[in-house]
């Protein structure tokens, strides 16, 4: 019997507040199915199964905070099944599916850690009627409140335990109230995600980082005319929902790069450094009205940049939506920020911990450059640096640098 | 489909992307990138939008053409009209 426990999203993270259950005792899951909602700072989280088997029973109730570890549910494996009730369980209904996500063919090659790609289709999480919580909705009828004055913060809007408590002025974990003459306009905005909260989350970990990680900054001047020719011709002759962007060619670069130089690729625990075999690259996210989130798209030196594409465009809706899973929290092993098209030309990160660096990109600018003697126009964009000095130290920055700065050249390669 | 109706579309896929900006307020002749803060993945969302909802097939080159409300109109409407010729 395998236990479900309450993971661990991230170095900061001491408890969560099980918001939900999208599976119910006799259902089967696989490996990697979302199963429960939970709620930490960092807004609603979806929670993949590490097991497959079937679900015996849940341990923790619908709006029980508990602490990272705690089992939440029982598991039973496929192979310890008891005989006489597996056969009375009728097989879970084929979820409906978002569309099947462009995105997730299995890895190409084997790869090295337990693989972590998002599922393929997911259940539908909030099935119609769910969209009040049990406990949430058992809160509100003790207390008389009228469930429609109420915005749920929930995945698609769900009314939570924690929603209906807030209603009634309890104690919430952060002083929600506080961020509304702050914040934008908030109507409408995804019902998941709570600014304050991950504002709280982000001063947190960027606290922590300036404190205890000597970073140490570098930054080099790249040609970025290759990518954009290869892009342009590529992408002429593709409908937009397959065309790729350019940041996708340098979430790649960085993570070949990172691969042949593990001293950026992995977390400092413990007064040690954790190389990573997997290159799990965090996507530094903005969340409209302010807010910022880095999870992680998987493996990303084994994927082709159509299969990148796809799962940045997923991810980064979803990450909108309020709908990250946990595995994409939990585990970036570098991060990627990249300003777009707009803003500035270089950004300094500071490393997100337990990770060791942080790869920036300013937009693209034409600039004078020389060629083979001759001065020409060219497209340049400014990448930055920012690493852990416990672990590594300039020279090796500048290497790691130059590297993804010559991958960039030969973008039919990536 | 008139103007009108092209508008209308156009607004109603940027209120997907940005869904707290009224768009009535917005300058129609105005960088939407600016305007409503969206970036080069969201755009290309628009783009996609567009492409699905009208069938209208939006090279990258014509990009800058559709930067602006004004200016999106005024693509998708010639481009529909000759689409029907």
């Amino acid at each position: 019997m395998a236990e479900f426990r309450m993971p661990s999203l991230g170095a900061d993270m001491e408890a969560g507040t099980l918001v939900q259950w999208l599976v119910k005792p006799g259902d089967r899951v696989k490996h990697g199915d979302i199963i429960a909602v939970v709620e930490t700072q960092k807004g609603a989280i979806e929670i993949e199964s590490f097991q497959t088997g079937q679900i015996e029973k849940f341990l923790v109730d619908v709006g029980t905070k508990v602490p990272v570890g705690t089992p939440l549910a029982e598991i039973r494996a496929e192979s310890e099944a008891k005989p006489a009730a597996a056969a009375a369980v009728p097989p879970p209904p084929k979820a409906p599916a978002e569309k099947p996500a462009p995105a997730a063919p299995p890895p190409v090659q084997a790869p090295v850690r337990p693989p972590s790609p998002p599922p393929v289709a997911p259940p539908t999480p909030v099935a119609a009627g769910a969209r009040t919580s049990p406990a949430a909705r058992r809160l509100a009828e003790e207390r008389g409140i009228d469930l429609s004055t109420i915005t749920g913060s929930g995945p698609q809007g769900a009314i939570t335990y924690a929603d209906v408590e807030r209603r009634l002025g309890a104690p919430a974990a952060v002083p929600e109230k506080k961020r509304a003459p702050a914040a934008a306009p908030e109507k409408k905005r995804a019902p998941a995600l709570n600014l304050y909260a991950m504002r709280t989350a982000i001063a947190a970990a960027m606290a922590r980082s300036k404190r205890e990680i000597p970073h140490y900054y570098l930054e080099h001047q790249v040609d970025v005319t290759p990518c954009e020719q290869w892009l342009a011709q590529k992408n002429a002759t593709l409908p937009p929902d397959a065309r790729l962007l350019i940041g996708v060619l340098a979430l790649k670069a960085v993570a070949l790069a990172a691969r042949r130089f593990p001293a950026f690729n992995g977390f400092y625990r413990d007064n040690k450094f954790e190389p990573s075999e997997a290159v799990h690259v965090g996507v530094a996210i903005a969340i409209r009205g302010g807010g910022l989130t880095a999870p992680a798209l998987h493996d990303v030196d084994r994927l082709t940049l159509d299969e990148l594409m796809a799962r940045m465009r997923d991810l980064i809706q979803r990450t909108r939506a309020g709908r990250i899973r946990s595995s994409e929290i939990a585990d970036p092993t570098i991060t990627v920020s990249s300003l777009g098209e707009r803003g500035v030309e270089a950004l300094y990160g500071i490393i997100y911990p337990p990770q060791v660096a942080i790869v920036g990109f300013g937009k693209v600018v034409v600039r004078p450059w020389v060629i083979d003697g001759a001065i020409g126009p060219r497209s340049v964009v400014t990448m930055t640096l920012a690493a852990d000095h416990r672990v590594s130290d300039g020279h090796a920055g500048a290497l790691f640098l130059a590297e993804i700065g010559r991958l960039l050249q030969e973008p039919d390669k990536l | 489909m008139t103007n009108i109706d092209i508008r209308k579309v156009v607004q109603e896929e940027l209120n997907n992307i940005a869904p707290e900006v009224d768009m009535a307020s917005v300058d129609p002749a105005a960088d939407l990138r600016e305007a409503i803060d969206i970036d080069s993945m969201d755009f290309l969302n628009f783009i996609t939008a567009i492409h699905h909802r009208l069938g209208i097939d939006i090279p990258e080159l014509d990009y800058p053409k559709l930067v602006t409300l004004n200016g999106a109109v005024t693509y998708i409407a010639a481009h529909l009209k000759s689409g029907k010729d």
